[in-house]
């Protein structure tokens, strides 16, 4: 009894607080939770955590065009003693530097902010840094960006992506600046707020590869590159004209329309940033401004 | 060869920001780059900017600061430039759309940092590097600027007179890491180096994988001298099982330091008067690991950090940034408990000697960024003076390689500026083992700029053939060595017999290095290749810092020696050098330049 009354109650609380913007402390708090049970059920499923005296199983994906034997694809095992903390990337530092150096993969600041390890991680898009092995199963199957061409082992061309940023001219216009060079322009903290996790992207490239309409449309813009555009259309320092331009872009045949929301993105960003939203929102002003749609 | 006016080796911050003032000043410019410039450690920096940007404020505040802060082993044409130039670069970035965080009138948010007397410091949240090296790359991107990512620059093409300051930079070699091909870059108008850090010396370190000291390790070898080296930053706010960086702006906001007792140490222990967690951060780290080694730190290892009581709405406002990185690589909630911290290499004060236009003694070689000592830092760098220092003397850097007419500088370079020899005793003959054999280019003919960079380039194709066809040994066991011995030995505390250790270790290292070898044969993406160039240039670093630390008896910032517990103004107001000279370190001595544009900072008694 009690309980269905408390239920009803938490109920009411969510209808109300439901039409009101998510605070960033509430968006936290959820997705901490949301974490919080995945890892529950994943000690659920496995049955007991790891101990600092076991090993981890790694499959790695290897591929070299140039050297004789590693030209088919295949996968490697590794048994990477395990300590408590341990992320993916540590596992495949430990498997190069011991076992085989020329295991290749990119990595370099290891705090998630230079979004070089965006790898395939037992069927998801991840960083290897930021990923605790605790909350894998083992073994670990890990590969490179799915819908990348690779280049060597876990390295993926990148050009591509690269250049769907650039296609949305990934740059700051402002419409006049202030004439003293000392001077700042003034933006509202509400303005900064609305922008402020668009500009989070570290260009990892899993939200890419994580979409199946980039996977089929080579030439959509993606969510990364939406995203930026974003950034850029709804900062209050550029001008109306620019705006508009940055609509131009997005609208293209290959642009936002191409979104069909599943939110395979959103899902795998390691910064949270919520792309589909950005992509919505950039819908929503594009209606807005009665442009045509496809 | 690929030709052009300007090139930046290295795309973080300062390299971004150098090749933007070349480029506006009509040079056609490159940059050149082993990452991809979003992938730069820039982007890593979380506090802040500091600049004088409000009424109350000023640049010779600033500059005062700058000069206490470096235990005045600043050179004070540096510190002023930097302090008066330092607000105009900071709205320049807002003008480029930077996302800083505001005030309620839409204005930057300032904030304090450790050792300012004022609150100084703007900032974008807790991620300020990040949003700062994105900013940049949109302009670089804006303005067209050619960028060749992942490709190596592994040796400078420099002429090879006899004395240092008689040769000329003509150019760099290459690596195209995709595809291995190794190429020259000629630069008509100079080459900047902006390679970051040198962190990956030690094994705790802030620094990133790639931050190996290339560009220092670079001139070096090419006759320009290293200075101030043994000066390493060592952050009191690390995450003790990666290193992680956990920003002075926690502390500016309120965040508090606590032992194992719950005692608030920095007051407790009486290890600073009134600044508490804000004191200089080498104060703050000798202060938690003098905790930690009379048995009142946690697990023996580290102390708390606890912001919980700032509150999540000011937390979420401007950390929300450390509640991820503890979370992510600690797996602490810091809404609800504290962070352990430990101090952790971060950052060097020493470098690549330039003046105040980020020239070195080579003509058309320069340097700006962590990579270059302009002696900005001095002894102590404060938190917050990194970004705005790549972005002044990154832009002058850019600006002077381009041709744009500058102030002559008032800080002099190369072996001429030696004041008295250097006097030190290592316990094995540093450096020396095969060095010679990679000295500059060839035997006294080349100086035509063509046939230095074939020379070069050359050089470079051969050395990676022997890399790649020989076996022996994997350059992560000489890294070990040296990291391993450099986080023991020439840490937070120093001592004699641990420096000299250190450099019989690395003397070892030396020598096992002469076999090192790469395992993987493929000239496809070949990282196996790249880290044992690096490794190299690790040796050279290490050795670097370790000699200067032995060399400076005396405590000054963050040189702390067992044996010398004063800080020795009488003798040593001067800058430690170190000259290539063959591959044998030559250690000797400049002058500290004290007078200012308007003041000569006298040294003050430390006593916060």
């Amino acid at each position: 009894m009690s309980t269905q009354i408390e239920q009803k109650e938490t109920e009411t609380e969510e209808q109300e607080t439901e039409p009101e913007v998510e605070s960033p402390g509430e968006r936290r708090r959820a997705a901490k939770r949301q974490r919080l049970a995945e890892e529950e059920a994943q000690r659920v499923a496995e049955e007991e955590t790891l101990d600092d005296d076991e090993t981890v199983h790694l499959k790695v994906f290897r591929y070299d065009p140039e050297v004789e034997g590693k030209q088919e694809p295949r996968f490697d095992d590794f048994a990477v003693p395990y300590h408590k903390g341990m992320t993916v990337l540590d596992a495949l530092i430990y498997a190069r530097d011991r076992y085989d150096s020329s295991l290749t993969f990119r990595h370099s600041c290891r705090q998630a902010v230079c979004g070089s390890d965006a790898l395939f991680v037992n069927g998801r898009q991840r960083l290897g840094c930021k990923t605790q092995l605790s909350a894998l199963e083992d073994p670990v199957r890990i590969e490179p960006l799915p819908h990348q061409e690779v280049v060597k082992d876990l390295v993926v061309d990148m050009e591509h992506f690269y250049d769907q940023m650039e296609a949305v001219e990934p740059f700051f216009d402002a419409d006049e600046l202030p004439e003293d060079d000392l001077e700042e322009q003034r933006q509202s903290r509400e303005n900064r707020e609305k922008v402020k996790m668009s500009t989070r992207c570290i260009w990892c490239g899993a939200c890419m590869s994580s979409c199946n309409i980039a996977a089929g449309d080579n030439e959509y813009l993606g969510p990364a590159a939406i995203n930026k555009a974003y950034r850029f259309a709804m900062d209050e320092r550029e001008g109306e004209d620019r705006k508009q331009e940055r609509l131009r872009i997005i609208e293209q045949e290959h642009g936002v329309w191409r979104c069909q929301t599943q939110f395979s993105c959103t899902e795998v960003c390691p910064k949270d940033i919520p792309l589909t939203e950005h992509i919505q929102a950039l819908k929503r002003e594009s209606v807005k401004n009665n442009l045509k749609f496809w | 060869m690929y030709e052009h006016d300007v090139i930046v080796v290295g795309a973080g911050g300062a390299g971004l920001r150098a090749a933007i003032a070349a480029h506006e000043e009509g040079a056609d410019v490159a940059l050149v780059t082993k990452l991809h410039p979003v992938r730069s450690h820039t982007g890593a920096a979380e506090g802040g900017i500091n600049a004088a940007l409000q009424e109350g404020d000023s640049w010779d505040l600033h500059a005062y600061d700058t000069m206490k802060g470096s235990d005045y082993l600043g050179d004070a044409p540096a510190i002023d430039t930097f302090a008066k130039t330092a607000p105009e670069e900071v709205i320049q970035l807002e003008h480029w759309g930077m996302p800083f965080s505001r005030e309620d009138d839409g204005r930057v948010s300032q904030r304090p940092f450790g050792g300012l007397s004022y609150p100084r410091t703007t900032y974008a949240g807790a991620e300020t590097g990040h949003h700062l090296l994105h900013t940049m790359y949109e302009q670089a991107v804006k303005r067209g600027i050619e960028v060749y990512d992942e490709w190596y620059v592994t040796n400078l093409a420099v002429t090879d007179h006899d004395d240092p300051e008689d040769r000329e930079c003509h150019g760099c070699v290459a690596y195209d890491i995709k595809s291995g091909k190794i190429e020259g870059f000629r630069a008509k108008g100079g080459v900047i180096l902006a390679t970051g850090g040198l962190g990956q010396a030690f094994d705790h370190t802030t620094n990133a994988v790639a931050n190996t000291g290339d560009g220092c390790a670079m001139a070096y070898r090419a006759g320009v001298p290293m200075e101030d080296m043994e000066m390493i930053q060592f952050h009191p706010t690390t995450l003790p099982s990666t290193g992680v960086l956990i920003s002075e702006g926690v502390r500016g906001e309120g965040g508090i330091l606590y032992n194992d007792n719950e005692e608030r140490l920095m007051f407790e222990y009486g290890y600073a008067n009134n600044d508490g967690e804000l004191a200089s951060r080498d104060v703050v780290s000798r202060s938690e690991l003098t905790e930690v080694n009379e048995g009142r730190g946690i697990e023996d290892e580290y102390v708390h950090l606890d912001m919980r009581h700032l509150g999540e709405e000011r937390i979420l406002d401007r950390l929300e940034n450390i509640l991820h990185l503890a979370e992510d690589f600690e797996g602490v909630d810091g809404l609800d408990e504290p962070m352990p911290v430990k101090p952790g290499q971060h950052y060097a004060m020493g470098g690549v000697e330039t003046d105040e236009n980020g020239e070195t003694c080579i003509e058309g070689l320069y340097a700006a960024g962590e990579t270059a000592c302009v002696s900005l830092h001095g002894a102590n760098r404060l938190g917050g003076n990194a970004l705005p220092e790549l972005l002044v003397f990154g832009a002058r850097a850019g600006y002077h390689a381009a041709g744009k007419d500058m102030k002559a500088a008032e800080i002099d370079t190369g072996p001429s500026a030696k004041s008295e020899a250097g006097d030190v005793h290592p316990p094995v003959e540093p450096g020396a083992v095969d060095a010679g054999s990679e000295d500059v280019a060839a035997d006294g003919a080349a100086v035509e700029p063509k046939a230095v960079i074939e020379n070069a380039v050359e050089y470079e194709r051969r050395r990676v053939d022997t890399l790649l066809e020989s076996d022996g040994v994997n350059h992560a066991e000489v890294r070990a060595e040296v990291q391993e011995t450099m986080t023991a030995n020439v840490n937070v505390f120093r001592e004699e017999d641990g420096l000299e250790q250190a450099l019989r270790d690395i003397r070892q290292a030396r020598v096992d290095y002469e076999d090192v070898a790469v395992a993987d044969p493929s000239r496809t993406y070949n990282t196996d290749l790249i880290h044992t160039i690096e490794t190299r240039n690790i040796l050279d670093v290490a050795e670097a810092i370790t000699l200067g630390a032995l060399a400076r008896e005396e405590f000054r910032g963050a040189h702390w020696r067992a044996e010398h517990q004063e800080r020795k103004d009488d003798e040593w107001i001067k800058h430690t050098m170190l000259a290539w000279n063959d591959g044998t370190p030559e250690l000797y001595y400049k002058p500290v330049i004290l007078e200012g544009d308007e003041q000569t900072y006298e040294p003050k008694v430390r006593s916060y």
